[in-house]
């Protein structure tokens, strides 16, 4: 199988004061390239955690994570830096626009960050038409609508070819038709690209556009919601 | 990313808050500007003692009474009643430096005695400086008469009670200083006729020459300043044949009066002063006046970086999110660190040059307000200046900077976009 994602017994432990918190207790799964799936659970179970290791934001306190063909467990900061530039592409609930930059710019950051120096206006300006912002490339955040913003994310997420997108919560800030219309671009991006789509979400009818859903319960899967889950597809 | 680019995100930034970085910036334009206005009225200063000093006269020495160690300044008033056992300078001793034989490098010898005393026309009265000199003062000391006459011979054979006046103790006196010749005005009560009006050379730092007395030497000898020891002079004035022979003329006055006062080599009862030796005296004084100037200004700068390092501190914990954002799309820790470190020396650069400019236009009013009140007195914005407070400014970005710009990149990128 070509799997974009093998997580081997992830277990990650936060020190809050004297308490240990363990936010994963290995948990094992793996993704195939291409797979669209979601991660669903209560608060406090580990969903963000989860996100964040998986977007290389932060390493596993132990288990083995390789993304790509890359085990990320013992890169440094600078490494994983650059695994999140060349890999992942994340859409978050509040966009996590820069309000000083036009759309284009906002979606040229990545390419800045991997030290492209030409065509990177051209690649930026690529990616917001292929989010449907053809039009609105020299606005900024705030002379764009909520919708029309989180397309500056999803072209900025995608920019630099990822092999996952992570978009946390991406329709939360959004009325439920625009919401409808970002989940669309997002799946249709993922059948005209092929780009790994991982979504984070505790809304269920999200979850069901997503061909399956790993459900986490006290920082483990629940299997039997696994097992549903994938039984519906 | 590269420095051009890191430039650019730098001035967008800073553009984004305007107010707030035209208030940083305004700690370091104070800074540097008082920098550069200090550093220049302390050059200026320097410049004009140098200079006032050079208008004395060229080629001019000065004979104390006193070994080197206890030499006075150049007032020499302080030098009658000094109670050592050194032995006072007098006539004979001008006179020996006078031998053109003995002395071949001294063109000519001017003794004088000195003291202050009040000088009263009609209702009017002035304390000044009243020397005796004698007619070859007026040639040792570049002294040119407005009108009238210096004293010559005829009056200090005659002790005549003559005096010539300075233009500003004139004007003191009379209100004006023209055409008072033929006028008396008292000098410790007795009447002396004023024979001459002195040509004005401008505000000397070394106390005005323009404000003094000059009166025969015989006759202050006689009548005004007594001293305890017969033929007692304050001061002798030497005039070397050129500036090239000056250090020769001093070696040989210190060897004629070594052998008149049978003093062995060090330990003189007596100080040849040169031009040189007055100019690095003062040029010593200046500097360090200069630096003490400069230093204070350099404080003010150095609250202005305080002023940036707190603002980027601020700017730091309220774009923790951008931060966390750019670190999630893949800014690595030095690209942030470039970020931060660009924008506060790009803070303190602006400032610099904004300073440089006003600091320019201070020294230039105070040069202006110092020519309008009479003083000859120009501030010298100096390359150096420029240099330093440019430099200094740039280090005090990068300085005052790194801990802003290294909490910024150490942020965990899960804690950072966390941030609200």
């Amino acid at each position: 199988m070509d799997w974009v994602i093998e997580a081997r017994s992830l277990v990650k432990t936060y020190k809050m004061g004297e308490i240990e918190v363990n936010a994963l207790r290995g948990v094992s799964f793996t993704i195939e390239r291409g797979e669209v799936i979601s991660i669903m659970g209560p608060s406090g179970s580990g969903k963000s955690t989860m996100m964040n290791t998986l977007g290389c934001l932060d390493r596993p306190t132990s288990g083995e994570y390789i993304l790509d063909g890359e085990s990320v467990g013992d890169m440094d900061d600078d490494q994983l830096a650059s695994v999140r530039n060349r890999k992942v592409g994340f859409v978050f609930q509040s966009f996590n626009l820069l309000s000083r930059l036009t759309a284009v710019g906002n979606v040229e950051l990545p390419l800045r960050y991997a030290g492209m120096t030409e065509g990177r206006r051209a690649r930026a300006q690529a990616a917001l038409e292929a989010v449907g912002l053809k039009d609105r490339m020299n606005h900024r955040p705030y002379e764009l609508s909520g919708g029309q913003q989180q397309r500056v994310a999803v072209a900025r997420s995608l920019v630099n070819n990822p092999a996952i997108i992570m978009a946390d919560e991406p329709t939360g800030n959004l009325d439920s038709k625009v919401g409808r219309e970002i989940m669309n671009l997002l799946l249709n991006l993922n059948k005209d690209r092929g780009t790994t789509l991982i979504i984070v979400t505790h809304d269920p009818k999200i979850a069901e556009q997503t061909q399956r859903v790993i459900r986490l319960r006290d920082g483990e899967i629940d299997p039997d919601y696994e097992i549903t889950g994938i039984i519906k597809r | 990313m590269s420095i051009a680019q890191a430039l650019l995100e730098a001035l967008e930034s800073l553009n984004g808050n305007k107010m707030r970085s035209s208030l940083t910036v305004l700690g370091i334009v104070i800074g540097v500007a008082a920098v550069i206005a200090m550093l220049a009225v302390g050059n200026g200063a320097q410049e004009s003692i140098t200079g006032s000093i050079s208008s004395i006269g060229t080629n001019l020495l000065f004979v104390f009474r006193g070994g080197p160690d206890q030499a006075r300044g150049p007032g020499g008033r302080t030098q009658g009643g000094s109670g050592n056992n050194d032995r006072p300078l007098t006539l004979a001793d001008a006179e020996a430096i006078a031998d053109p034989f003995a002395a071949p490098s001294v063109a000519a010898v001017a003794p004088i005695i000195q003291g202050s005393n009040t000088i009263t026309f009609g209702g009017e009265n002035t304390t000044t400086s009243i020397s005796g000199v004698t007619e070859t003062f007026q040639a040792v000391r570049n002294m040119e008469v407005e009108e009238g006459e210096f004293i010559n011979q005829e009056h200090e054979l005659g002790r005549m009670s003559v005096v010539v006046l300075g233009p500003e103790t004139a004007d003191k006196l009379f209100g004006h200083h023209d055409g008072i010749v033929g006028e008396t005005v008292r000098i410790e009560g007795q009447p002396f006729r004023v024979i001459g009006v002195l040509v004005a050379k401008g505000g000397g730092s070394m106390g005005s020459e323009d404000d003094a007395a000059y009166v025969p030497f015989t006759t202050a000898q006689a009548r005004l300043l007594k001293r305890n020891a017969r033929d007692q002079v304050d001061v002798i004035f030497a005039q070397a044949t050129s500036a090239e022979s000056v250090t020769q003329a001093s070696d040989e006055i210190s060897n004629i009066l070594r052998q008149r006062h049978r003093t062995p080599v060090g330990e003189d009862d007596f100080t040849v002063f040169t031009q040189a030796d007055f100019l690095e005296t003062f040029e010593t004084i200046t500097g360090v006046l200069t630096i003490f100037l400069g230093g204070i200004a350099g404080i003010s700068l150095l609250v202005g970086g305080i002023g940036i390092m707190n603002i980027m501190l601020v700017s730091v914990t309220e774009r923790t999110r951008e931060i966390g954002l750019r670190k999630a799309l893949g800014a690595r820790k030095r690209d942030i660190l470039l970020q931060f470190l660009t924008e506060s020396s790009l803070l303190s650069m602006i400032g610099g040059i904004i300073g440089i400019m006003f600091g320019w236009l201070i020294a230039f009013i105070v040069g202006k307000v110092a020519t309008a009140t009479g003083n000859n007195f120009t501030p010298i914005v100096g390359a150096d200046a420029i240099i330093l407070s440019t430099s200094f400014s740039a280090i005090i970005g990068l300085f005052f900077g790194i801990y802003p710009a290294s909490r910024a990149a150490s942020l965990e990128p899960v804690e950072a976009l966390r941030y609200e």
